[in-house]
């Protein structure tokens, strides 16, 4: 144990995820020999980031306005809903420049191990947004992981008495690696979701 | 550093780092094991699907220090897919996994354990017309497997034959009147014929059982189990009925 504000960075670094004691023993030490400019930069970040970023009123992606710039964009297309777990998914949709609609962010996804239902996501204000808005097509566009499995299969079924075209983004082999050593679960679900050529 | 296999489930998993995962596994020889498996959050890892919960795995694992071992090797027996695919029977099965967490120690053989969670998963696996029934008939399985088979044929306090009204949680079965503490509120009707046809059943439930017995029965079961294990399960909260 270190006294004073030496084992006040520690203990706070800790809690970030992530982040094991040593590690956070290590950040601090660095911390405590850096300049005291880029220690200010570091916390007035930190600071920023609570106090002008929120989330989205309509999509609930991080937002530094009411609504976030893909909300208020008028090119995007209104009829087609990408719906994510996370802001850093939608980011990551973002960057193939391959999807031209909106995006409704959940805020994590179904965890029954943990505790995670549907009442703890935006489903209700997806619900919503589809009582309000002119969407035609749902795109799922969960991880191919037990709670992304698990939200996605919800999701399908929640929808499924709405007159909606729902479609959940295909899982399968990774670009650049060789299909002799994809494991069999991810081979057969590259296989199942083949597409006519 | 010793190398060892061992056949598994894996129960549930916790990020590390960028690309690792801690694995909890139960497995046939060894109780619960705790693993990382390095990697295998990257896209291409050479684990890839395997190493998803719910999988009926062959596993190589190195022993580590402070009881966290390395996966080295992982063979896929049964991805229980279907599982995984639907929510509901991933609820059920989350809650399964999460029992058996709880339950199962570190390195203590338990194969009666691990036998009886493969069953539970391949009854969800065929897709029952009612996943709970078939989650409740685990957990009280569970309970008999954990040392804690409720009494529900005889008295728990006096072991006076016959089918007893109230059930005591702590004593661990129905208790007749005259072991039952003064103020006990008798089961609802049916509620403890439903509790031995579960027990009975080939894990169904016919017709005849009446659905408000048949969830009261559930819920008992889930209480029975969390009293004894110390701590509700959170997923069987989760799970539609
Ligand atoms: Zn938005
Ligand atoms: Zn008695």
């Amino acid at each position: 144990m270190y006294e004073g504000p030496i084992q006040d960075v520690i203990e706070e670094l800790g809690r970030l995820p992530g982040v094991g004691p040593k590690s956070a023993q290590r950040i601090a030490f660095h911390l405590l020999n850096v300049e005291r400019a880029d220690a200010q930069r570091l916390a007035d970040a930190i600071v920023a980031v609570k106090d002008r970023v929120r989330f989205c009123a309509r999509c609930f992606n991080v937002a530094e306005a009411e609504e976030c710039r893909i909300c208020r964009d008028a090119r995007r297309d209104p009829r087609v809903l990408c719906v994510v777990e996370e802001p850093r998914d939608l980011m990551a949709i973002e960057k193939t420049s391959e999807f031209r609609g909106r995006y409704h962010v959940l805020g994590g996804a179904i965890s029954p191990i943990d505790g995670v239902g549907p009442e703890q996501l935006r489903v209700k204000e997806l619900m919503a947004r589809l009582g309000e808005e002119a969407v035609e097509e749902i795109v799922l566009a969960m991880s191919p992981n037990i709670e992304g499995e698990a939200t996605a299969s919800y999701l399908a079924r929640t929808l499924k008495a709405m007159d909606l075209r729902v479609s959940r983004i295909a899982s399968g082999l990774p670009v650049g690696g060789d299909l002799e050593y994809a494991d069999e679960v991810t081979l057969g679900r590259a296989f199942a979701g083949r597409t006519e050529v | 550093m010793a190398l060892y296999r061992e056949q598994g489930i894996v129960l549930r998993t916790t990020k590390l780092g960028e690309t690792d995962r801690i694995l909890n596994v139960l497995t046939q020889g060894r109780g619960k094991v705790r693993a990382v498996a390095k990697g295998v959050r990257k896209p291409g890892s050479r684990f890839g699907g395997r190493l998803e919960p719910f999988g009926h795995v062959d596993l190589q694992l190195y022993e580590g220090r402070r009881g966290l071992d390395i996966v080295n090797q992982a063979e896929l027996i049964t991805p229980f897919d279907a599982v995984r695919g639907d929510w509901v029977l991933s609820a059920c099965g989350s809650t399964m996994v999460e029992a058996a967490d709880l339950l199962a120690q570190e390195h203590e053989r338990t194969t009666s354990l691990f036998l009886l969670l493969l069953d539970g998963l391949r009854q969800l696996a065929t897709v029952p017309a009612q996943p709970s029934v078939v989650l409740d008939a685990y957990l009280l399985r569970l309970a008999s497997v954990a040392g804690y088979h409720p009494s529900l044929d005889a008295c728990a306090g006096c072991g006076r034959a016959g089918r007893h009204e109230v059930f005591h949680l702590e004593l661990g079965g129905a208790l007749c009147a005259a072991c039952a503490p003064v103020g006990s509120q008798p089961l609802a009707e049916g509620v403890l014929d439903a509790l031995a046809a579960l027990r009975e059943a080939d894990w169904g439930l016919d017709a005849a059982v009446a659905p408000a017995a048949r969830r009261l029965a559930g819920s008992l079961v889930a209480s029975y189990l969390s009293h004894h294990l110390g701590r509700p399960l959170a997923a069987w909260e989760l799970v539609p009925r």
